[in-house]
């Protein structure tokens, strides 16, 4: 087999071999069992003691929603101002300036939503304070928020009837102590040592072997980069992202880097399996996940590596799919990672979207809008549930029982907010969408500072594309950009900001809620005629809904994008 | 079940006829609000009456050409007609049910009592039975017609209830105790009853059902809202869809026409389970009907296909009426016929039933009671004190009764009870049976063997229950010994022994705080706080008025083996919505792939490699999408009355089972069916 292939199929196996341990320690950790971080416990403790937390106490649903708000609430306020007066701050070698409000407003919310949608580029719009106190802070926070909220969900399903579900501080500052830092501190150790700076020292010159000088940005950068994979947070410290030769440097980061985004969303599942005592839907949801992961990842892979019928037609032999990607990570590497990273709500780049084939586009967009196979930190598995409550009440019909998910009804209440949720999506993608073709079809050459007719380096179809890649991944919180779009400007910085704001909080919410209730429903002991939820069968009728309810919903914008290109183009 | 000829015939005609009014009716938009999913669409219908009567008075075709503006209208109408239909004609066959049973009662003259005075007696006047108010008295003699529910206060009498439950033998109904209740409808064969009216009118159960049928006071059940809510969201995701493709076709420079507009959303919100939803639940409470089964509510039947726990009474339900005699057993010494004779003469003033049956058995053994003379006997009835009963008769002391009310007595009296007896009582009480001592001058001069007959085929019916995921649960007055082997017979999963009627209420109870739902049949007013706490409380149609009211659910055949029959009702009323909510969701997948790529193959012709079904034009593809998307309504209207077949393999593969069918069904059909009406249409476009 191709070595590449290889080197493919070897780092998905690498991720599941670590993923799967990590999601026993993490039910440990929530569980509060003896683990090997207990060295932590003193400086949670200090934590607690001084920000006046009980851990002790438990919340109920509502009460976790409202601590998880108002903190979230407070990080955005701090971000955009900082953001704003960023010159004016120390530990700003270049000079760069202080950011638009519009552009701090979208900035600020990217990052405190986990989505890192990058209207700017880091090495001339941000400083070195600002990439640490505002960057990697919310990568940090935003991360831990994400995991926070499913912890409610492990709790929910581990009790027969509560409506105590632990304590949110607590959640959140074990994610931080006992998950992120552990594994940051490794990432950033490897990272350093195969060439990502980790220095305060401004922009430094070199000179190429053609003899021209070019100046390198750099800084403060390692540690930056392993949150953000895993936190699968995915904004990048250098404009380009993880193509960038500083902040993926070789194959091997390439791996690294991979890796550690999938690995938490991963072991998520596995933990919630281990947490409430119940493996086998753990495996399952994990076998719908990985499944539906495929189902974009093959098409995807063979677009890529088949390249463009245009090029060969000239015969050029082994037309891959190269324009826009590294020759030093090569086409599977980067189709691999084209697919995971918006699957999962990284969004993190080692190749141009926009050059990929229009089926690989369209893959990755299916991977957002479906943005629950493995999905965000936390989130993934938070949208899979609402999915998951779907299936269940059909199913639950199909089997001539009300519906019912590990012993509780689930009835009209349940089913509103799922409904909510499930439409929530569509809605931010297909109106952000249909807002800006809009503008860019009747109103192209309005008054603005960028005309909408300015906005797009395509015309038609691939240009739709752009516009709709950016809804998407906005609203998905996964913050890769498709790019070939001028976003940095008023419409787009609002638009992307709102839909992001909305996108996230919303869909933490539903879920955690209809956990919640069901978690204070009376349990009803299984019987022969109970539809069971840790089946195969059962996981592809969930499958199903979310190919039908997700995918299909965006199936006639997709016509008019990728889809309308593929049929040109072969 | 009594009817199995109407219940084949799904179309009679008159019905449809009345169906076919009601779909017109249910046109009007107040009463379509009350269904999202159809009300969409009937929005749909006038966007494309206006479009139609625009381009024929304009002539104007950049909104496609007149004829096909029409045929789109008309095809959205029938699809709107069609989904009222599937409504009224599940209505029209419930309200027929109903009218059947109704007609029995209406105008039936009532000889009402009218009270005079203490000393006169009641004057008694005929009057039309919608005269009667609630406490009403009324008389009714040999032939009469009862023309109210209610209780008897007075008499004794043979009724006919076969209009009511098609049991052609005569009950007894009588005051006092648990058989005081009458049904209006039914016919007096016999004797004379002074009945109290117990509802008021159009209140009886007859007339509230009736209602529930005929949609009136039909509300909508918990799991009925859900499934509209999902159903309303769906609608509202393809909105979504529908709206902003107008902005995104503008951008990439392609004109959609409002009649592709209207087609591609109609064909992608679940018109199928939407126009067939409500159709579905009356059809549930139609088919309990038809199994004699009166419910207060639709969700009283939903709530059935849920149920863990079902108590049953072991008399009647689980074994045939009551204990029987099957075997003699004389004492060592004593003569066989000798013995016999006293056992019948013990047993000659015992009405009971298992009195009743020791004759039987004697008879069956050449023993009769003609030879004995009633005017030398004195009767002992059965008092709580001896717990015996007997005769006296020639100086000869026949007493009968359990062993150690016997032995009690023969002890006393100084005489040694047999040891081979008492082996021989062991040993009957093992197998399940009831022992009776017969002793004669206080000496034991017996035993006679009583057994509980188990219904036959009752054992693979609690097999099923149990592969349904219900445990059942007998209810004896039986010591636990016999009950264990009577249950361990039948095959019930557990037994409650001894009961009195509190024991029934803690075990339901007890259910239902481990989050189970129980069902009971009872008949009996001590019944009703049980029949009232169970989920699902079943009352005979002969029980007592109170009995009747606690219940949800009154069963006319009194047959307590009704409950399976109810659980399966409810179960298949929750998979047909279940189906067909994926079916037509499952639906969409090819509906895509006609109207797609049929919205935008003028302006991007490469779109022709997603038209994988062939179809020969845009125009007729949307066409045959709307047809097809209409017809499959009455198509699926059987289904949807009979409801989907239950059968009890395990919820996993049911699933299986529904999701192959219905779901995989649901994605290949309409790819056939679109294809075929697009080559039929291609003989007229």
């Amino acid at each position: 087999m191709n070595t590449e292939i290889t080197g493919v199929l070897v780092t998905f196996f690498i991720t599941l071999l670590i993923a799967f341990p990590l999601g026993k320690y993490i039910a440990r950790v929530f569980r509060g069992e003896k683990t090997i971080t207990d060295f932590m416990s003193p400086f949670e403790r200090f934590i607690y003691k001084i920000c006046g937390i009980d851990p002790t106490r438990e919340m109920t649903w509502k009460q976790h929603m409202a601590a998880l708000l108002s903190i979230n609430l407070v990080w955005v306020v701090y971000a955009f101002f900082v953001l704003i007066f960023q010159d004016k701050l120390p530990l700003n070698p270049d000079g760069n300036p202080g950011m638009t409000p519009d552009l701090s407003f979208n900035t600020a919310i990217s990052f405190l939503v986990n989505c890192n949608l990058q209207h700017y580029s880091g090495e001339s719009d941000l400083t070195y304070l600002t990439q640490l106190i505002v960057v990697t802070f919310l990568q940090f926070v935003s991360a831990a928020t994400g995991v926070a909220a499913v912890a409610v969900l492990f709790r929910a399903f581990a009790e027969k009837t509560t409506t105590k579900l632990g304590n949110f501080f607590v959640f959140f500052t074990q994610t931080i102590t006992r998950i992120l830092l552990p594994l940051s501190i490794i990432m950033a150790v490897i990272l350093a040592f195969n060439g990502t700076p980790a220095s305060f020292d401004g922009k430094d010159s070199i000179v190429t072997l053609q003899g021209d000088s070019v100046q390198v940005s750099r800084g403060p950068a390692a540690g930056m980069i392993a949150i953000k994979h895993l936190g699968t947070n995915g904004g990048g410290w250098f404009g380009a992202n993880s193509a960038h030769p500083l902040e993926n440097p070789n194959y091997v980061t390439n791996m690294v880097e991979i890796v550690a985004q999938v690995i938490l969303p991963m072991a998520l599942v596995f933990a919630f399996g281990f947490f409430i005592m119940r493996r086998r839907l753990g495996y399952v949801i994990f076998g719908v996940m990985t499944l539906g992961m495929l189902t974009f990842m093959i098409p995807n892979f063979f677009s890529e590596m088949g390249g463009s019928p245009a090029l060969a037609k000239m015969h050029l032999a082994n037309a891959t799919a190269m324009e826009g990607k590294e020759v030093r990570l090569g086409v599977p590497a980067s189709a691999y990672w084209q697919v995971m990273t918006t699957v999962i709500s990284t969004g993190s780049v080692n190749s141009m979207h926009d050059s990929s084939m229009p089926m690989s586009g369209a893959m990755q967009m299916l991977g957002m809008m479906t943005n629950c196979f493995y999905g965000g930190k936390g989130v993934g598995l938070l949208n899979y549930f609402i999915f998951l409550i779907i299936a269940v009440f059909i199913s639950g019909l199909m089997v001539g029982r009300t519906p019912e998910f590990l012993g509780r009804k689930v009835e009209a209440r349940e089913i509103k907010i799922a409904a909510i949720i499930a439409l929530l999506h569509p809605f931010l993608v297909l109106a952000g969408t249909a807002l800006s073709a809009y503008f860019a079809a009747h109103h192209a050459d309005i008054n603005w500072a960028v005309k909408p007719g300015a906005w797009l380096n395509n015309p038609g179809s691939h240009g739709f594309s752009e516009m709709l890649y950016e809804y998407t991944s906005s609203s998905a919180n996964n913050g890769s950009g498709f790019e070939g779009l001028g976003d940095n400007n008023l419409f787009w910085n609002i638009t992307t900001g709102i839909v992001m704001i909305l996108g996230r909080f919303i869909p933490i919410i539903g879920p955690v809620a209809i956990a919640g209730l069901l978690a204070k429903k009376k349990y009803i002991p299984q019987s022969a005629g109970t539809l069971q939820t840790d089946t195969a069968t059962f996981g592809i009728m969930t499958y199903a809904v979310i190919m039908i309810l997700a995918a299909l919903a965006f199936f006639p914008a997709l016509t008019l994008g990728p889809i309308a290109e593929f049929f040109n183009l072969y | 079940m009594s009817d199995n000829t109407s219940r084949n015939k799904l179309f009679d005609g008159a019905l449809v006829e009345e169906a076919l009014q009601q779909s017109f009716v249910k046109l009007n938009p107040r009463i379509m609000f009350r269904n999202p999913v159809m009300f969409t669409v009937e929005i749909g219908t006038a966007i494309m009456l206006a479009v139609t009567i625009y381009t024929y008075a304009t002539g104007d075709t950049t909104q496609g050409s007149a004829g096909y503006n029409l045929a789109v209208f008309l095809v959205l109408f029938i699809t709107l007609l069609f989904a009222n239909f599937a409504e009224a004609i599940a209505e029209a066959r419930g309200k027929a049910q109903a009218q059947s049973l109704r007609k029995t009662r209406e105008d039936t003259p009532a000889k009402k009592v009218f009270a005079v005075g203490e000393i006169r007696t009641d004057e008694i006047k005929v009057v039309s039975s919608s005269q009667l108010a609630k406490g009403d008295i009324f008389v009714c003699e040999a032939g009469d017609i009862i023309p109210m529910d209610g209780e008897i206060i007075e008499g004794l009498a043979t009724i006919d209830e076969s209009a009511i439950t098609g049991e052609s033998a005569p009950v007894i109904r009588e005051a006092g105790g648990d058989k005081s209740s009458v049904t209006g409808g039914t016919k007096v064969l016999s004797d004379f009853i002074k009945v109290r009216v117990t509802t008021e009118p159009g209140e009886s159960f007859l007339d509230k059902m009736i209602a529930l049928v005929e949609g009136a006071s039909r509300q909508k059940t918990p799991n009925e809202i859900a499934l509209t809510i999902l159903l309303a969201s769906f609608t509202l995701v393809f909105i979504i869809v529908c709206v902003t493709l107008k902005p995104f076709g503008d951008f990439v420079n392609t004109p959609i026409t409002i009649a592709a507009f209207v087609s591609l959303f109609v064909c992608l919100i679940p018109t199928t389970i939407g126009g067939l939803l409500s159709a579905i639940g009356i059809a549930g409470m139609d088919r309990a009907l038809r199994a004699n089964v009166i419910t207060k509510s639709g969700k009283a039947v939903e709530t059935a296909g849920d149920l863990d726990t079902l108590l049953l009474d072991k008399t009647g339900t689980i074994t045939i009426g009551n204990r029987k005699a099957t075997h003699f057993w004389p004492a060592t010494g004593v003569n066989e016929q000798a013995f016999i004779t006293s056992c019948v003469m013990a047993s000659l003033a015992d009405e009971t039933p298992e009195g009743k049956s020791i004759i039987e058995l004697a008879h069956t053994q050449g023993v009769s009671n003609r030879y004995v003379k009633k005017e030398h006997a004195r009767f002992i009835a059965f008092t709580a004190e001896t717990r015996s009963s007997g005769i006296d008769i020639d100086g000869n002391r026949i007493r009968k009764g359990a062993f150690d009310a016997i032995k009690n007595l023969v002890t006393k009296a100084g005489n040694l009870f047999p040891s081979e007896t008492e082996e021989r009582i062991k040993a009957i009480s093992s197998n399940g049976g009831t022992p009776l001592v017969v002793s004669h001058n206080e000496q034991v001069y017996g035993v006679i063997e009583l057994q509980d007959i188990i219904k036959p085929g009752i054992r693979e019916r609690f097999e099923r229950l149990r592969r349904m995921g219900v445990k059942t649960v007998m209810v004896t007055g039986d010591n636990p010994l016999t009950a264990r082997f009577i249950a361990e017979k039948a095959g019930v999963d557990d037994f409650i022994a001894e009961a009195k009627p509190e024991d029934k209420m803690r075990y339901i109870k007890q259910e239902q705080e481990s989050g189970k739902l129980v069902a009971m049949m009872g008949d009996g007013t001590n019944d009703a706080p049980a029949l009232a706490q169970a989920d699902v409380g079943v009352a005979m149609n002969s029980g007592t008025q109170a009995a009747k009211e606690a219940g949800n659910m009154v069963d006319l055949d009194n047959d307590p083996t009704k409950l399976i029959e109810i659980v399966e009702i409810g179960k298949q009323l929750l998979m047909t919505r279940g189906t067909l909510t994926t079916f037509s969701i499952a639906n969409d997948v090819a509906k895509y792939f006609a109207i797609v790529p049929a919205l935008f193959i003028t302006s991007i012709p490469a779109l022709q490699g997603l038209n994988i079904m062939h179809l020969k034009s845009p125009e007729s593809a949307i066409l045959s999408a709307v047809i097809f998307n209409a017809i499959i309504i009455p198509i699926l209207i059987p289904l949807a009355l009979k409801g989907v077949a239950y059968k009890p393999i395990g919820a996993s593969a049911l699933l299986r089972r529904n999701l192959f069918i219905y779901g995989l069904g649901g994605v290949v059909v309409p790819f056939i069916g679109i294809k075929l009406i697009d080559l039929l249409l291609a003989f007229f476009m």
